[in-house]
């Protein structure tokens, strides 16, 4: 036992660097009403129509995300498989891009680079530029996803299945590689979820009315509820991890987020 | 390779015009990528060399050597340092624990699934649960006062060292999660081998286990760096994202509401300089990881 | 007092018998090979020698000194790892010299020894290389300058050939023969390979199941195996089911041929069937006659050209039977579907009863005790 107490040391104090915020959290959220522990917090925030709004538009917004990422990684991850293995080095490249440009320098390019076009003056427009940086976020994690899903199975052998059976490229992608890679897809699709969800940054510098700039707000005028909020903030992101490593066979989840 | 004799063989019979199609299946990605984040960076790029009149100047750049955004370059680089290398340290420790340090393995596999959350679990959350923690009002800081112990006026949340804290809580998910896979590469052929030379444990260390692991070590600790020196919603939610500024990011996503600094090639200067550093920092992390790949690959 | 003893070791993990009653001595510059399918011991014995796994019980002594309860490092036994396990942070002469280094040597004497080991493995000019520039095969050979360096007592080889392609296998094992020659280094070689075993070995310990089924040399071990295991794991064995005609003389039939073994066999009466083992290099074809061989007709079912030998095999009754020929272009190969007659020797045959273990011979002082039908 003594020979492994470094080890359970090291353990024990990473546990709690992790363990005592959430717990402390917790423990915030429940004391809304002085003197007892309740869900004061938590109804108060779930009753509250601006949270339901930018929750909804939020969820909406990372389903949007999830939808053109997907529609963009799918196929240009297959291709490059198939057609252009000599472009894989090009695709990676472009996928670690976000981390060199990172959300606010992102969002501060577009805002500039897009300004006084349709992009930047209308409701929609906003919208679009949004969801167009979410999407780029989400390219590293679901590029990898698909790509390690992709290798996984043997795309040359199912496509020329599929070509000798006399489908055409849209039918292959749709009914043989997507099905086929779906478990991949999902992991990805997690990962985005949760990214989206917590996002402040760009949300909040587009004046987009989202979740993280929901919760920004809310803390100037309540005490106990951005608790409540974080920790179902957390459950969130877990449930979303969770889920990835449900579906998938450890997939696993990376480096993220909104910092 | 399957996929060459297939393009071969589709050349020989459709000709030339199959090698264009080919690019076609890659269009959309580039294209979007090009137009959510290429050309903008660019054309920031391009623009923070320009003044107002779209002349050739370096007047922005120079103007970023203005003591105020010096300071806040510093601050950033100060904060992003002490947050890399105490999360390194730390995850790094924790990672070494949960792997060969021979911890039971569900430990293992727990801390890894947690560091999953816990890496994407920052922003305004994160710092809502650190408000709750060690706040005026929080749990541990009351806990604290309880025993005797006042952390205020002292000590602050809002302050450097209390960024410092709250960033750690997402660098050492981060550290698990790269180092983790970097742990369990080490061979134990490697240590039996060193042993049958006659090393003991401390100089299998010196010696193979640390100059091994170093790329890996170093590479993510800079990875961390670039990490913190990005972020920006953890920051504004703890300091309240005043035109004050300390955090560069802060002051990058002021002159987007409001140009803040009056002079919009300014703003242009600033965002590249964080493009150089964090191109800087990913460019180093690459390589020391690719240094590290080609000596484990064989 | 030989150089390595190995005395009456067992190795447990948990309730797993990893190694059984282990006994063995080893003279001083002996080439030994532990032989035997995976998870047979030996690369278990040969840890516990190295000292990264400690007996259960048992005893191991090198050159007179008690080392059972000794660790790695002051062993000073040099080990070369299927995996090669070169550090991939240091260069090749840096590899090579570790072992010096934490011995604390001058750097001059370093260098020497380096380069000297360098030329022995024929590597002279890749000292400032590192091991991702190398081939499997260099990677192995730097191993075993590495392990060489220290000069060791013991030279210890885990499985190293098994990661190369067969063409510098043959090769390379040429070349650690030599050097150990050279050296006149004390040896331990660990394979499941019989063809690398019978190329490197002195002597040869064929394992199975944590027990030693025979220690002999591989003259022995081939001609006189002394149990069915060793007989069917060392080259390849024809088995034929045979009808006991006459147990007193050892006249045996299958499909109404007799033919004669070299033993009565007295725990068998007439009618009793029983398998019968033979080399397919004893069985020749039919040629010059001779009253004392047996004959057998069969039908050719296929022939296969190997090379330097022809392996053809015969049909008989339910048996097959493989039998090789040396190649020679003025051979007329039997044809499939073709009758032919082949002869053997009735003392190329094994019969039951011969699983017994038996001294070998009597340069083998230590016999392999316990030994059972595999």
């Amino acid at each position: 036992m003594l020979k492994r107490f470094w080890p359970w040391f090291w353990f024990l104090v990473g546990a709690t660097y992790f363990l005592v915020p959430l717990y402390a959290t917790l423990d915030f959220s429940l004391r809304a009403r002085r003197g007892e522990l309740s869900f004061a917090a938590y109804t108060s925030v779930l009753n509250d129509i601006r949270f339901i709004e930018s929750f909804m538009f939020s969820l909406q917004t990372a389903l949007a995300t999830i939808v053109v990422s997907a529609i963009v990684i799918v196929p240009t991850a297959y291709w490059v498989q198939l057609r252009l293995p000599r472009l894989r080095p090009v695709i990676e490249f472009f996928t670690l891009l976000p981390f060199v440009v990172p959300a606010v320098v992102l969002v501060f390019s577009l805002a500039r680079t897009y300004s006084r076009t349709p992009l930047t003056d209308s409701r929609e427009g906003l919208w679009v530029l949004l969801v167009g940086s979410y999407v780029i976020l989400s390219f590293p994690y679901m590029y990898r996803a698909v790509d390690t899903g992709l290798r996984s199975i043997n795309i040359h052998d199912l496509t020329e299945a599929a070509q000798s059976l006399g489908a055409g490229w849209f039918t292959i992608l749709t009914r043989v590689i997507f099905p086929n890679i779906y478990v991949a897809l999902l992991s990805g699709a997690f990962i985005t979820f949760a990214i989206v969800m917590g996002e402040f940054t760009i949300a909040a510098l587009l004046a987009q009315p989202a979740f993280g700039p929901y919760m920004n707000r809310l803390a100037s005028s309540k005490v106990y509820e951005p608790s409540a909020l974080a920790i179902i903030s957390f459950a969130l992101t877990w449930a979303a991890i969770a889920a990835i490593q449900w579906f998938g066979q450890g997939a696993q989840a990376r480096v993220a987020g909104p910092r | 390779m399957a996929p060459l004799t297939q393009t071969k063989t589709n050349q020989s019979t459709v000709t030339r015009r199959s090698l264009s199609w080919t690019w076609v299946g890659v269009a959309p990605f580039f294209l979007f990528v090009a137009a959510f984040l290429i050309w903008p960076t660019l054309s920031i790029i391009g623009q923070s060399f320009l003044d107002q009149e779209r002349r050739l100047t370096l007047q922005n750049i120079l103007e970023l050597g203005h003591p105020f955004i010096v300071s806040s370059y510093v601050y950033s680089v100060q904060l992003s340092a002490v947050t890399a290398i105490g999360g390194g340290l730390l995850g790094g420790l924790l990672a070494y624990a949960i792997t060969i340090g021979g911890l039971p393995r569900p430990l293992r596999d727990a801390v890894i699934s947690f560091s999953g959350v816990a890496s994407n679990f920052a922003g305004v959350p994160l710092a809502f649960a650190f408000i709750a923690t060690l706040g005026q009002l929080g749990v541990v800081t009351q806990w604290l006062r309880s025993i005797g112990i006042s952390l205020y006026p002292a000590f602050s949340l809002y302050s450097f060292w209390g960024l410092c804290i709250v960033y750690i809580y997402f660098q050492i998910p981060l550290m698990v999660l790269i180092m983790a896979p970097a742990f369990e590469g080490m061979r134990r052929e490697w240590r039996e081998a060193a042993e049958s030379l006659g090393a003991n444990g401390w100089q299998y260390w010196r010696y193979v286990g640390l100059p091994i692991l170093l790329p890996s070590i170093l590479g993510t600790t800079v990875l961390l760096f670039g990490n913190a020196f990005g972020a920006h919603a953890t920051a504004f939610q703890l300091t309240g994202g005043g035109s004050q500024g300390n955090v560069i990011t802060i002051l990058i996503g002021a002159q987007i509401s409001s140009d803040a600094l009056a002079n919009p090639g300014l703003g242009n200067a600033l965002a590249l300089g964080m493009i150089v550093i964090m191109g800087i920092s990913v460019g180093l992390y690459t390589w020391l990881q690719r240094l590290s790949a080609r000596w484990l690959r064989s | 007092m030989s150089f390595l003893e190995i005395v009456h070791v067992h190795k447990r993990f948990g309730t797993t018998i990893a190694v059984e009653d282990f006994t063995l001595a080893v003279e001083q510059g002996e080439f030994i090979s532990f032989l035997g399918p995976s998870g047979c011991g030996k690369t278990t014995t040969l840890r516990m020698v190295a000292g990264f796994e400690k007996p259960t019980s048992g005893q191991i002594v090198i050159d007179g000194v008690d080392v059972t309860n000794m660790p790695p490092n002051r062993r000073n036994i040099g080990m070369v790892f299927q995996s090669y396990a070169l550090f991939p942070n240091m260069t090749v002469a840096d590899n090579i010299g570790f072992g010096l280094r934490i011995a604390r040597r001058p750097a001059h004497e370093i260098r020497v020894r380096v380069e000297e080991l360098l030329r022995i493995i024929h590597m002279p000019e890749f000292g400032r290389r590192y091991p991702y520039q190398l081939s499997g095969g260099q990677q192995q050979r730097v191993a075993l300058a590495r392990a060489l360096a220290i000069q060791p007592k013991l030279l210890l080889l885990d499985e190293p050939l098994s990661a190369l392609d067969a063409k510098i296998r043959a090769s390379l094992r040429q070349e650690i023969r030599d050097i150990q020659r050279q050296l006149g280094i004390t040896t331990i070689y660990v394979t499941h390979d019989q063809e690398e075993a019978m190329a490197l070995s002195d002597r040869i310990v064929v394992m199975s199941r944590g027990k030693i089924e025979q220690i002999g040399t591989l003259f022995e071990v081939y001609n006189f195996p002394a149990t069915r295991f060793v007989a069917s794991f060392v080259g390849t064995l024809n088995q034929i089911e045979a009808t006991v005609v006459d147990a007193a003389i050892g006249l045996l039939a299958v499909e109404g041929q007799q033919f004669r073994i070299a033993r009565p066999l007295p725990q068998h009466r007439s009618g009793d069937r029983v398998n019968i083992a033979i080399r397919p290099e004893l069985i020749a074809l039919d040629g010059q006659f001779n009253s004392a061989m047996n004959r057998l007709s069969g039908t050719v079912e296929d022939v296969t050209f190997l090379g330097s030998i022809v392996r053809v095999r015969l049909r008989l009754a339910a048996n097959r039977l493989s039998m090789d020929i040396f190649n020679n272009p003025h051979l007329r190969l039997p044809q499939p579907g073709e009758t032919i007659t082949v002869h053997f020797a009735p003392e190329a045959c094994l019969a039951p009863g011969d699983d017994t273990p038996r001294e070998a011979s009597n340069a083998q002082p230590l016999s392999a005790s316990a030994a059972e039908a595999a």
